[in-house]
């Protein structure tokens, strides 16, 4: 049952006359729901704004929360949720910030009570309704993006490139390297190898947790596409449990060198240059 | 029909492709490679393919054959610029251009085809004991 505009001024009247009465009561129940995780003096503003807000939208004549006349409350609505949800509030806790409104405007309701005045809350219910769901979307909304947020970052921050030696460059690998990370992996490796003309890479798998089919599917690719563009690969940091997955599970890295430790891989490229580890004599006492 | 420049560089027959490959573009090089090899004498061939966007399959294969037709002339032959976007292209659609030898850049091309020079000479002088019978390049 939607709100009629003559309802509307009357609630807006209502939450004008008990503002006093309304905001301590909404406060309270919002605290409660929330066990003092936000300082009540938070709370208080946040409530505050919220009531004029919703008075205002009335008062205006909004019959729904998309009305022009509520803009200033949908503002204010995802203001609140923009907060819950950056501060690690749940959906339930969100809610009720705005569905605490309800309980109050009954209470206060509560002294009269005849149909009419059932009816007017009914619909007044339902506005509150559209408001808290409204609430709710925007929450969702801000945290789908900081999900997407962090999984971009994460691409950004789990692949470095690094320049071991003239001509040398690593990539070292961690975490689980599903498609998306692999294609970014390899554009990036492939990419330095021009800009650096380094024509060997290592890639070094120490911290890849686990290898199936697909990992070494991906790694494969990429060492295949660096061949192709004139440079040599070299897996290294193979753990034992990962050597014997990979044979249990019938990988075949074919004429591709594959070492230990990152320690050996270096040693084995400058072996394949012009380059000579020998250690150096200690001066004698 | 449009025709890739071979220019004669020292031992080495340098080929810059600036222009999209065509099937005849490629071909017509083939047959202009093959020719100037013989006639130059020249035991090198680098062809940079740094400008190009798309490798399709028949100018993948157009390179083997023409680093296998060198190869019988006695010219090694390597690719060299291949640009990442296109290396990604060919290993997803499965080419991996076998008996291709290739090189980051022009200067490790020519570094290349110097070293497999000089491992060549240096496998003469094992084979024959006269030292003098090796020619200068």
């Amino acid at each position: 049952m939607p709100l009629s505009p003559d309802e509307a001024s009357r609630f807006a009247d209502l939450l004008k006359g008990h503002a006093e009465k309304l905001a301590t009561r909404w406060t309270d129940s919002v605290a409660t729901s929330l066990r003092g995780r936000l300082s009540s003096a938070e709370l208080q503003r946040q409530t505050g704004d919220l009531q004029k807000a919703f008075q205002q939208a009335l008062a205006g004549g909004a019959v729904d929360v998309t009305d022009d006349a509520a803009a200033e409350l949908r503002a204010q609505l995802a203001e609140i949720s923009n907060s819950r949800a950056r501060q690690g509030f749940n959906a339930t806790e969100t809610a009720v910030s705005v569905y605490a409104l309800k309980d109050a405007m009954l209470e206060i309701l509560g002294e009269q009570s005849d149909v009419a005045t059932l009816r007017d809350y009914v619909a007044f219910s339902t506005f509150v309704d559209r408001a808290a769901l409204f609430t709710f979307d925007n929450y969702v909304r801000v945290r789908e993006a900081l999900i997407a947020d962090q999984a971009e970052q994460l691409l950004e921050l789990s692949t470095p490139v690094v320049k071991l030696w003239e001509g040398v460059v690593a990539v070292p690998l961690v975490g689980t390297l599903d498609s998306a990370r692999a294609q970014v992996v390899m554009e990036r490796l492939l990419q330095t190898l021009v800009d650096t003309g380094s024509p060997y890479a290592i890639i070094d798998i120490t911290g890849v947790p686990a290898v199936d089919t697909q990992v070494a599917q991906h790694i494969l690719k990429t060492v295949v596409a660096a061949r192709l563009m004139g440079a040599d690969c070299i897996i290294s940091g193979i753990r034992p449990q990962i050597a014997q997955t990979i044979v249990a599970l019938g990988i075949e890295f074919g004429d591709i060198a594959t070492k230990a430790s990152l320690a050996d891989a270096l040693r084995y490229v400058l072996g394949k240059t012009s380059y000579r580890v020998v250690a150096a004599k200690r001066p004698e006492r | 029909m449009e025709r890739v420049p071979v220019l004669k560089i020292g031992d080495i027959l340098l080929v810059s492709i600036q222009i999209d490959m065509e099937d005849q573009t490629a071909l017509q090089l083939q047959e202009d490679l093959a020719e100037r090899i013989v006639v130059t004498g020249c035991h090198g061939v680098i062809i940079d393919i740094s400008a190009l966007d798309i490798v399709d399959s028949f100018v993948g294969r157009t390179l083997a054959t023409i680093a296998s037709v060198s190869r019988v002339l006695d010219a090694e032959t390597v690719v060299v610029g291949m640009r990442p976007a296109v290396a990604i292209t060919l290993v997803e659609l499965g080419l991996s251009l076998p008996g291709i030898r290739t090189a980051l850049n022009v200067e490790l091309g020519i570094e290349m085809l110097a070293r497999s020079r000089e491992d060549e000479y240096a496998d003469d002088d094992e084979d024959e004991a006269d030292p003098a019978t090796v020619t200068t390049p």
